[in-house]
């Protein structure tokens, strides 16, 4: 059991935990995740941890409710404990100096890119920093971003805050403006991961994306996360999680992580169902 | 009770093991095995003839002294029977229901040789039972604490063989395991209706009496590295098992509904995804699906059983050879068989194929032949020229054995490996190059048996042992497989 130290709010349903794990901050390096499971009855589910804190012993992650078990993690707060948590897991991004290095991130993906954007600034890249939302509420770490990379752009579909547009415009932009760009590190859902990298193949620039597909033991041994990258096998929790973008095979992670999406609904509507069920018995009972 | 004569003995025909009935047993996940009654129990140790030579131990690769505990049964003392076995074996109970005895010690067991062998594994099972089920597990005596640690990496039947040895000699041991749960395969891979968990858990909570520590969740390599346990500990003993799934490397092994067997069964096994959505792990629906097991090993067995258990409509085992040539245990086979398991022999997978939105629908299959013998001695099969068919299925399993995880070996790069990733060690000490470290399983031997595994575990203790007592005995001995 791992006792969650600080809970917070980011955005909608984008939380953010600090929880206790002196080992796995002490080891992490940037890239890489943890599989946690939420109850006893829990699946095991990847997050890439965002930050640690080897003096206090901490991990963060940033949780994006979704499914049951990321609706159920957002239910709990300071004090209470994650049932299983391992890791580190999968390798570390590759950091070098590229010299200008992109790093953007969609929605909660930006909770996954800010590691990595932070250890590039740390490698002596000038870091641009774009973080897309679906409007303003769905910027985060936009404060975080700020400490770390030189350059920050937020962005939104609907043009409530930032740059009015997609991620991807907002790259387009940077290279139309004629600047040179050695590295670009796209973090997010997989019709934007898929986006930003066909809008810097034609430029051939150096282009990695992070995947996040369905596991279970998240070390090897059950091969549930395989993609095709450069028409290969690949297993994503030891091979990864970080992919030449050029190379993944959209399409196939995309379809891969439909898997068992008529499942997770119906677990997802069964929580919801059941909460709500719990929300009026307490109702009822203060009256 | 006048002593019975071998002749009244080898008169006694061997009795079965009760069941449940094939048409009841595919519709729960209930033991297969029901296990002999008392009575039964002692006519079966009675025809046990006490032979001088005991060709059973020598068949036994944990070496169990077999015919004191099968006489002690006989003779109604079976707490005194569960004492011997778990003098040897750490878990009498496991072993009983998953060792392929008919290979090992009832294969050379003397009444065997104009009879029906002594059913060994039916009664180790029965004075293990016995034993939970009457008294509780019973704590064998602990030598005095040495003062020493050992830990061992990952808790699978060759690191809780070797747990169990190491407690027993008065050593403090720490067990490592990545997964939330104690048992590796016995826990995620064997069936419940082949091994209950509740089995497994009590007799690893009979570990844990002993005074083995338990640590879940470790990942060593990534938690902590080998180098950093030896600082910690005195000696460290990998079992971390093969823990990499082969896939076929055809076209198509993408595709949804293509799972190794590894995954399917520990959504099954492990997760329970037999129970979504009261447990939040989903499986593919096999309900009313026809589900292809690819492979003939006992993996494929659990495999297709479990499927069957699913609700497949068909559950099939395809295979490119002949079932002579099938690694499974004969029982797992006929089981299989009873339950409606079809076989599709002399197939071999040469493409998956789907529809659009990537789901399975189907497997071409090339017709085979046997050929000459090949390296294993067993007939190579060969292609039928233009057999190929379209088979339409929409679960494929995959249980076509596992390769060696990288992760101790990435995270240790003084320790050597084989081109397979298999660790070297010396056999009759289970030392690897590395100096206090110990290794054995199917990280040695690449996917083997439970058994084999725990008879590695126990050869690694007894030499962990030595060393702990002298260490300096690591700088004596070359290993034999260096090359």
């Amino acid at each position: 059991m791992n006792k969650i130290v600080e809970a917070r709010f980011l955005g909608p349903d984008v939380k953010l935990f600090r929880i206790e794990a002196p080992k796995i901050a002490e080891k992490r390096k940037a890239g890489q995740f943890v599989i946690i499971r939420v109850h006893e009855k829990g699946e095991r589910i990847p997050l890439t941890i965002a930050d640690s804190n080897i003096e206090d012993g901490t991990i963060t992650i940033i949780v994006q409710g979704i499914g049951k078990t990321t609706k159920m993690l957002n239910t709990f707060e300071a004090g209470d404990s994650i049932q299983d948590l391992v890791g580190p897991l999968g390798k570390p991004s590759e950091i070098e100096y590229f010299g200008t290095a992109v790093s953007i991130g969609g929605g909660v993906g930006t909770a996954i890119a800010y590691p990595t954007a932070k250890a590039l600034k740390e490698a002596g890249n000038h870091v641009i920093s774009i973080i897309g939302g679906r409007s303003k509420e769905y910027v985060i770490l936009e404060d975080e971003m700020k400490a770390v990379a030189d350059e920050v752009y937020p962005c939104t579909d609907d043009g409530s805050y930032g740059f009015h547009g997609f991620v991807t415009q907002k790259l387009q932009e940077l290279i139309d403006e004629g600047r040179k760009l050695d590295f670009v590190l796209a973090i997010g859902p997989i019709p934007m991961m898929e986006a930003v990298a066909k809008v810097t193949k034609p430029y051939g620039i150096k282009t990695v994306v992070s995947l996040n597909p369905i596991m279970v033991d998240g070390t090897g041994m059950c091969g549930g996360c395989r993609a095709l990258v450069d028409n290969k096998v690949v297993f994503v929790c030891v091979d990864g999680p970080e992919f030449d973008a050029h190379k993944v095979d959209f399409n196939v992670l995309n379809k891969r992580n439909r898997m068992y999406l008529s499942k997770e609904k119906q677990s997802l509507e069964e929580f919801l169902h059941k909460c709500k069920l719990e929300e009026k018995i307490k109702e009822a009972a203060n009256g | 009770m006048a002593e019975l004569s071998n002749k009244d003995r080898m008169k006694i025909q061997r009795h079965p093991m009760p069941e449940q009935e094939p048409e009841e047993r595919i519709k729960n996940f209930k033991e297969v095995n029901l296990g002999y009654d008392l009575q039964t129990a002692i006519e079966e140790a009675q025809r046990c003839i006490q032979c001088k030579n005991k060709p059973c131990v020598e068949g036994c690769p944990v070496r169990i002294d077999i015919p004191a505990f099968i006489k002690q049964i006989e003779l109604g003392n079976f707490e005194e029977a569960a004492r011997i076995l778990k003098r040897d074996n750490a878990l009498p109970a496991v072993c009983g229901r998953v060792c392929p005895q008919e290979e090992q010690c009832e294969a050379v067991c003397t009444v065997g040789k104009k009879n029906e062998p002594v059913a060994i594994g039916y009664l180790e099972r029965w004075a293990a039972d016995w034993e939970r089920m009457n008294i509780g597990i019973q704590i064998p005596e602990l030598k005095p604490k040495t003062g020493k640690k050992v830990a061992i990496v990952g808790g699978g039947p060759a690191g809780l063989s070797c747990a169990g040895d190491l407690i027993q000699m008065g050593h403090d041991v720490v067990v490592f395991e990545a997964l939330h749960e104690i048992g590796g395969v016995l826990m995620y891979g064997i069936p419940e209706f082949r091994l209950p968990k509740e089995i497994v858990k009590k007799e690893v909570d009979g570990l844990r009496a002993m005074g083995v520590e338990f640590r879940t969740n470790q990942v060593i390599g990534m938690t902590d590295t080998v180098d950093e346990l030896l600082k910690e500990f005195d000696a460290v003993f990998l079992g971390v098992g093969a823990g990499l799934p082969y896939f076929l490397n055809i076209p198509g092994e993408h595709l949804n509904g293509v799972y190794s067997a590894n995954e399917f069964l520990t959504r099954v096994n492990l997760m329970k995804a037999y129970d979504f959505p009261n447990n939040d792990t989903p499986m593919f629906d096999v309900m009313g699906k026809d589900v292809a097991v690819f492979g003939g090993g006992n993996t494929a067995m659990d495999a297709v059983r479990t499927a069957k258990r699913l609700g497949a409509r068909k559950a099939m085992i395809i295979y490119r050879r002949t079932e002579k040539e099938m690694p499974a245990r004969v029982e797992e086979i006929k089981h299989a068989k009873e339950e409606g398991v079809e076989f599709f022999l002399l197939h071999s997978p040469i493409e998956f194929y789907g529809d659009d939105e990537g789901w399975l629908k189907g497997v071409k299959l090339q017709e085979m032949e046997l050929g000459e013998p090949d390296a294993s001695g067993r007939r190579r099969p060969v292609p039928i020229e233009g057999a190929i068919k379209d088979f339409p299925i929409q679960v494929a399993v995959v249980a076509i054995g596992n390769g060696s995880n990288p992760i101790i070996s990435n995270t240790t790069p003084d320790l050597k490996v084989n081109k397979w990733g298999n660790i070297l060690v010396d056999e009759k000490t289970m030392r690897t190059n590395k100096k206090g470290v110990f290794a054995g399983g199917d990280i040695v031997t690449g996917g083997a048996t439970v058994i084999l595994a725990m008879g590695a575990g126990r050869t690694a203790a007894k030499s962990i042992d030595d060393y702990l007592k002298n260490p300096d005995v690591w700088l004596e001995e070359k290993h034999n497989n260096e090359q």
